[in-house]
């Protein structure tokens, strides 16, 4: 009896011993799961749940072709996809994102994301998703936050504050054109905005792909909005990912805006901005100063 | 006592020790810190490193006038290999912080150091001294706890502040100028990296035994077992084979 009672009291101490380390670990996955697969979206009033029915329904119907099961941007599609004329689907399990509000080095936000989905790629397989009603973008946000780990243990960047667009004026202009040959722009995009610059040929991204500089002249849409606004994040923020770095620390606020606008005069679309360099007869900026 | 009275303490006794042993799996660092040397060579023929075309950037090639190489194995006369970083990979546990910021520029069109290594937390300082404009993007892998970023770095930027959260071999490129490549080595407590005569000295080891690790960005990493006494000096010598 006594002796059954000893053989007892060894086996509880022997599974409790043993099974303190695979609690704790079992206990820290699970939550971490569970933290991933009831991940909440927020943007305007919206919720968005990644459990819920609908954003499965619409990952599995809409999104899996190219991102994959898993998030990771291997669908069956993604092999056709030939970079840098077609850029590789985003694998949302790294938490890297091109189209942020949130400086270099953080997760985006909820809205980014949201507007990322709204907006498309241009250039890209990605299309517009504006058939879907905000409730089914706002769930499907929070369906792509749940494939990465990231989402769980990080917040996401502060955005970066954009003072009120100015003015355009003749000065604001030339002081743009300043700057682009300052922080020299044209490494990548050349002198002109056609993409030619002398770095333009070997650009990768950070998975070793090639990849191409934006080329402002022949009409297309920035990838990441072509809204005053929109152009002036992309660079103050960089795109995560790629070779565009963020000029933050190079370019002060105010100063941004006078970016923006020679980056208008480059575009094919009629501009303000345009006819002020038409007028003043702006010259490329040189790229041996 | 009867004999399950013995028998119940014995077993509290040896679960206590047990779960004491396992929080307490520290030694007490004490004053007496001692160092880690040693030398780190090459065996055989270094591998040719090409001459670094910078047509590119007239800039870079102005700056260069003996065309620099790549510097991926970099080997004295002596066979000592360069850039090697040695760190304690096992057997410390209550590591000193380095606090000391540590300058990595951008010279020449080329990362000086090459590699630079540093402590998790420890704060690094990334400047330009090149009249042409740079960016500074190191590759780390996010799971890790380290995140990338990406900074310009055109003529007369603000140093850029940064540190890391988890030990990695971090790959650092700037997209502008392919050819320019180096690391940022995270490692965990004291650390070196090797001189051009490929000789290392690891400070502030406190007492104890260690695996010490070297790693070499083509070669990996090779590991050895060193004891250092209260203020001593341990010695561990490392060969990789050329290839």
């Amino acid at each position: 009896m006594r002796r059954n009672w000893m053989k007892w009291s060894l086996w509880v101490v022997a599974v409790v011993v043993l099974s303190l380390p695979v609690a704790s670990w079992a206990q820290l996955t699970t939550q971490d799961i569970a933290a991933r697969d009831n991940m909440e979206a927020h943007v305007g009033n919206l919720t968005g749940h990644a459990n819920s029915g609908q954003a499965k329904y619409d990952y599995r119907r809409y999104c899996v072709g190219c991102h994959g099961d898993l998030g990771d941007g291997n669908g069956e599609v993604a092999q056709w996809l030939d970079p840098p004329m077609w850029p590789k689907p985003r694998d949302f399990q790294l938490g890297i994102f091109k189209c942020r509000s949130t400086p270099t080095g953080t997760l985006p936000t909820d809205q980014d994301l949201y507007d990322a989905i709204s907006r498309g790629f241009d250039r890209s397989a990605m299309p517009i998703w504006n058939v879907f009603t905000k409730q089914q973008r706002v769930d499907l946000v929070a369906f792509v936050k749940h494939f990465s780990p990231r989402f769980v243990s990080e917040k996401p960047g502060t955005p970066i504050q954009i003072p009120p667009e100015p003015e355009v004026t003749a000065d604001r202009v030339k002081n743009g054109r300043e700057i682009f040959a300052r922080v020299q722009c044209w490494k990548c995009h050349g002198v002109t905005g056609q993409a030619n610059g002398p770095s333009a040929s070997t650009l990768q991204d950070d998975l070793g792909r090639p990849i191409a500089a934006f080329n402002f002249t022949e009409g297309a849409r920035p990838k990441c909005g072509s809204t005053d606004q929109d152009i002036y994040r992309i660079f103050m923020t960089g795109l995560d990912g790629t070779p565009m770095p963020s000029f933050a620390d190079n370019i002060k606020p105010d100063e941004a805006w006078d970016l923006v606008f020679y980056l208008r005069t480059l575009m094919a679309q009629p501009s303000k901005e345009k006819d002020i360099a038409r007028q003043l007869g702006l010259k490329p900026v040189s790229p041996n100063p | 006592m009867n004999r399950q009275q013995v028998f119940v303490s014995v077993l509290a006794i040896t679960v206590l020790v047990c779960c004491g042993s396992l929080l307490l799996n520290k030694t007490v660092s004490a004053a007496g810190e001692g160092k880690i040397t040693g030398t780190v060579k090459l065996d055989g023929e270094a591998p040719h490193m090409k001459p670094i075309d910078m047509s590119k950037d007239p800039y870079c090639v102005k700056a260069n006038p003996t065309p620099q190489k790549f510097q991926n194995v970099v080997a004295g006369s002596g066979g000592g290999l360069e850039n090697v970083v040695l760190y304690i990979s096992d057997g410390l546990s209550n590591p000193t912080e380095s606090t000391a910021v540590q300058v990595f520029d951008q010279k020449n069109c080329m990362y000086s150091p090459h590699v630079l290594a540093m402590d998790i937390g420890q704060t690094f300082k990334v400047q330009t001294s090149d009249q042409t404009a740079h960016n500074i993007h190191p590759n780390p892998n996010p799971m890790t706890g380290n995140i990338p970023w990406n900074q310009s770095q055109p003529p007369g930027a603000p140093p850029v502040e940064k540190s890391w959260k988890a030990t990695e071999f971090i790959e650092v490129k700037c997209n502008i100028h392919p050819w320019m490549h180096g690391w940022f080595a995270v490692v965990k407590g004291p650390y070196a990296v090797t001189d051009e005569n490929g000789n290392f000295t690891i400070q502030n080891v406190p007492p104890g035994s260690y695996t010490v690790s070297a790693w070499q960005e083509v070669y990996g990493t090779q590991t050895a077992k060193v004891t250092v006494a209260a203020g001593g000096s341990a010695k561990a010598d490392f060969t990789f084979k050329a290839k």
